[in-house]
């Protein structure tokens, strides 16, 4: 279960990111977040494991207050929260079975950890889970030499084996084309229905929501502007989330 | 009207400011003593003729001479009744003097006949009764074996026969190099190892230190005043306590080095305890945090491994002293390898103690981070109390600290004074700062170390090597050690600075996707940053390696060994063919680093 209570996020130059957004997510529940870009989307999902730090507000998770702990307890938390990006975000030269065994940073010994040392199970579950996502005979290769998708499959594993009781997808298929996004959001679904994985995931087309999402947040300028149903969105909220101009396509 | 005013105050405005740059440059041609006629005498002209002669013909070969001699008797004044030397033998090189002899002949033309063609050499006068030879020109034979010159002969004080004598020298056989080649090939590698020494040292020191310079590393470590006071206060007492533990392992490392047996078998049994109790000590992987109980054990392991490992590390040095000593002797002319391994053992001594201080500093600093976060659950006004107190007690230990570096230069007579005062002030300033923050503030810890190494770098990359080798030649003496050292100081700022700039440039994604793992600081440098800054680090490497290479040609200048110092000798004393044969091989070595450092940094980049 998250809570998330009047989250508020002032960027140095005085920019609202965020104002006073209230909701919560029960756990196993895919939650799509929709909204323009700058509307907050990547805010609020980096408020949660702390990348931003909130202005004010709370967020709540299995009873802690995550925006109150210190360093050391958010590194425990923040273990159990897997991070899937836009552009991926691994560390291009090194090879994809270090990308993904970085998922395990939080949990090994950090002094093990400083000369690349991690324990035989965690390998052989980076294999396991780099075959789940289809790409275990690339797994010595540089993560630069995949495409796209494969670099999100592999963004995917690294989350996966983080063991994440929640997921946290900022915009995960923008990147890519209509096909890899389907085949990327099924990978999400399948975690999110199979293990019981809470999902949140940024998403900028409506009709990746309406079949993936089983919830919509969304935000316009920080404010929180709908909370239901991804079929309760017609045309009046979708005027109100994404602006007067705004023409529905798909 | 109106449109036309600004127009004349703008040409006034152009026409003063032609009319200072032509002052400027009247006064810097000045002050640089610009002196066109000098560039224009003859004299001058000739001096400059034969130094760029001179430089393009390095000494590097010499040949096999063989000299021929031919004399003729001369007498100067005449004898009673003419002289006239014998007929000379045609079918040899021989001289003639017109005239044959003279009163103080002002012009009398030498011709010499039958000489080897395009030979040259001197003619020289040898007065009867004395051994010295008087050069009285340099003869140039032409292609028919014919010279002609021109020669002043003053009266002698006797009236016996003098001689005139003309030697040509000719090169025979094949070149061989000269004494100033030998010379210049040993400077010249002297050189490329100052360079490579400095820059490798200059390279282990800079890479720390450039994370400390990234702002975008550093502006995000944050901490309390209360932890930030308590670092500073448990800081000092980690570097003594450091100190002190390395000092205490000495003598029991000296104990077992004794007996060889007793040294081999420490070495091979020590590493072995150490690595079972880190076995034990540093689990893999831990899902819950386990009990205290069994964290307190794991700490007093760690502890133990890490004092047995000071021992080892003292025993292995001691060792590798001994050793390297040893093996020098038996290895005749390779001796210097087991100096080499001396020298590292020589080495790995001093560097335990820094870096046990270091690491124990390091340790009591995340001690008071952890006890700061402890203390800082709490709130109220025990707190505030405890921040005040904490906050005047850090600021005079630090005042104190900088005045103790301060008095250090200076001396000062009055020294208790000038502590008082200066922990006063610091005490003071902290009082102020803690009574006015508010406890649950984070102060922006890492910006002020950002700020403090950027400093230190920045001013010490701002004094050139050839001043730093004067210092160095002060404390280790003239020759290429002080030259490396000075060049390793000077990279190590230079370097500093240029891989903090690269760390700030990596991409931002691969760090927050680390950091969102869970991952601790030190884990998301080595999993996120160091990747990403390798091609950089590289090439950066080779360009300092490179220009550490030109500057290692000029530090001989200021006594840091290396090519310099004999170019510098050279120069000095005239020898410009000598020195040709230096810059020659300068100009090889540069631009083939130059050439091989771009083709790594291509490689990499």
């Amino acid at each position: 279960m998250l809570k998330i209570q009047n989250l508020t996020k002032i960027y140095d130059g005085g920019v609202l990111a965020l104002d006073k957004v209230s909701f919560e997510v029960p756990q196993g529940q895919f939650t799509a977040i929709i909204g323009l870009s700058g509307s907050g989307k990547s805010t609020l999902l980096r408020c949660i494991n702390r990348l931003v730090e909130p202005t004010s507000g709370d967020i709540f998770w299995n009873g802690t207050n995550i925006t109150k702990a210190n360093d050391d307890e958010l590194r425990l938390i923040r273990r159990k929260i897997g991070m899937v990006f836009q552009h991926f975000n691994l560390v291009h030269r090194s090879s994809v079975l270090t990308n993904v065994l970085a998922g395990r940073l939080g949990y090994v010994n950090p002094i093990m950890s400083l000369f690349n040392r991690f324990p035989k199970s965690d390998i052989e579950n980076a294999f396991k889970q780099l075959e789940r996502v289809g790409i275990a005979d690339k797994a010595h290769s540089r993560a630069d030499e995949l495409s796209g998708g494969q670099q999100q499959r592999v963004g995917i594993a690294r989350a996966m084996i983080q063991e994440p009781d929640i997921i946290l997808a900022d915009e995960p298929v923008a990147s890519l084309d209509p096909v890899l996004a389907h085949s990327i959001m099924q990978y999400l679904e399948k975690i999110n229905k199979e293990e019981g994985v809470t999902i949140l995931c940024s998403l900028h087309f409506l009709d990746l929501v309406h079949r993936y999402a089983d919830r919509v947040v969304a935000l316009n300028e920080g404010k929180l502007m709908f909370d239901g149903k991804p079929t309760d969105i017609d045309d009046k909220k979708f005027k109100d989330i994404y602006g007067r101009e705004a023409e529905r396509v798909g | 009207m109106d449109k036309k005013k600004p127009n004349l105050l703008r040409s006034l405005g152009i026409g003063l400011v032609v009319l200072a740059v032509l002052f400027i440059y009247a006064y810097g041609f000045q002050v640089t003593k610009v002196n066109l006629a000098e560039t224009k005498s003859e004299h001058r002209r000739e001096q400059l003729t034969r130094i760029l002669r001179a430089l393009a013909h390095p000494e590097l070969f010499s040949y096999e001479t063989e000299d021929t001699m031919v004399s003729l008797p001369v007498m100067v004044p005449c004898p009673e009744g003419g002289f006239q030397p014998e007929t000379p033998d045609t079918s040899e090189p021989y001289l003639v003097m017109t005239p044959a002899c003279g009163k103080g002949l002002k012009i009398a033309i030498v011709e010499g006949f039958n000489f080897e063609p395009f030979s040259s050499g001197p003619l020289n006068f040898r007065p009867a009764d004395s051994e010295v030879n008087l050069q009285l020109g340099s003869i140039k034979v032409d292609r028919d074996g014919h010279f002609e010159i021109e020669v002043r002969l003053s009266n002698r004080p006797n009236d016996k026969v003098q001689e005139l004598q003309a030697i040509t020298r000719r090169n025979v056989g094949a070149p061989s190099l000269t004494r100033t080649a030998f010379e210049t090939w040993d400077k010249i590698v002297e050189t490329v190892f100052i360079a490579l020494l400095a820059t490798t040292l200059g390279t282990l020191l800079a890479l720390p230190l450039s994370f400390l310079a990234a702002r975008n590393l550093m502006k995000d470590v944050k901490s309390s005043l209360i932890s930030m006071s308590l670092s500073i206060l448990f800081i000092p007492v980690g570097f003594y306590i450091g100190i002190k533990v390395a000092s205490w392992s000495l003598p029991v490392s000296v104990m077992l080095t004794g007996n060889p047996f007793v040294a081999i078998a420490g070495l091979l049994i020590l590493p072995i305890i150490i690595w079972s109790g880190a076995r034990f000590a540093l689990s893999q992987s831990e899902d819950e945090k386990p009990l205290l109980n069994t964290r307190l054990i794991r700490w007093l392991v760690v502890a133990i491994i890490a004092l047995v490992l000071i021992v080892v590390l003292h025993l292995l040095s001691n060792q590798a002293m001994l050793g390297g000593n040893n093996a020098a002797k038996l290895l005749g002319s390779f001796d210097f390898l087991g100096l080499f391994v001396r020298d590292l053992g020589d080495i790995l001594g001093i560097v335990i103690g820094t870096v046990t201080a270091i690491v124990s500093a390091g340790i009591l600093n995340s001690l008071a981070g952890r006890l700061g976060l402890i203390l800082n659950r709490k709130s109220g006004t025990l707190i505030h109390i405890l921040q005040v107190t904490l906050a005047t007690t850090a600021g005079a230990l630090l005042f104190f600290l900088l005045a103790a570096m301060i008095n250090w230069f200076y001396q000062f007579n009055n020294t208790m004074g000038f502590f008082t005062a200066a922990a006063s002030i610091g005490g003071i300033l902290g009082f102020i700062l803690g009574l006015i923050n508010n406890p649950e503030r984070s102060m922006p810890t890492g910006m002020i170390v950002y700020f403090v190494s950027r400093t230190i770098l920045n001013a010490t990359r701002s004094v050139e090597p050839l001043v730093m080798v004067i210092i160095f030649v002060v404390w280790v003496g003239i020759g290429p050690f002080a030259g490396s050292m000075a060049l390793a100081l000077h990279t190590i700022a230079a370097l500093g600075k240029l891989y903090s700039e690269q760390v700030e440039n990596i991409m931002a994604g691969p760090l927050e996707a680390v950091r969102a793992t869970g991952a601790n600081r030190l884990q998301t440098i080595i999993y996120a940053v160091i990747p990403q800054i390798i091609p950089p680090y590289i090439s950066f490497t080779m360009y300092r390696w490179d220009i550490n290479v030109r500057m290692s040609t000029i530090i001989g200048f200021a006594g840091g060994g290396g090519i310099g110092f004999l170019l510098i000798q050279n120069i000095n004393v005239l020898n410009y063919r000598a020195a040709s044969a230096q810059m020659l091989a300068i100009a090889i070595v540069v631009a083939s680093m130059d050439y091989i450092s771009s083709v790594v940094r291509e490689r990499f980049v």
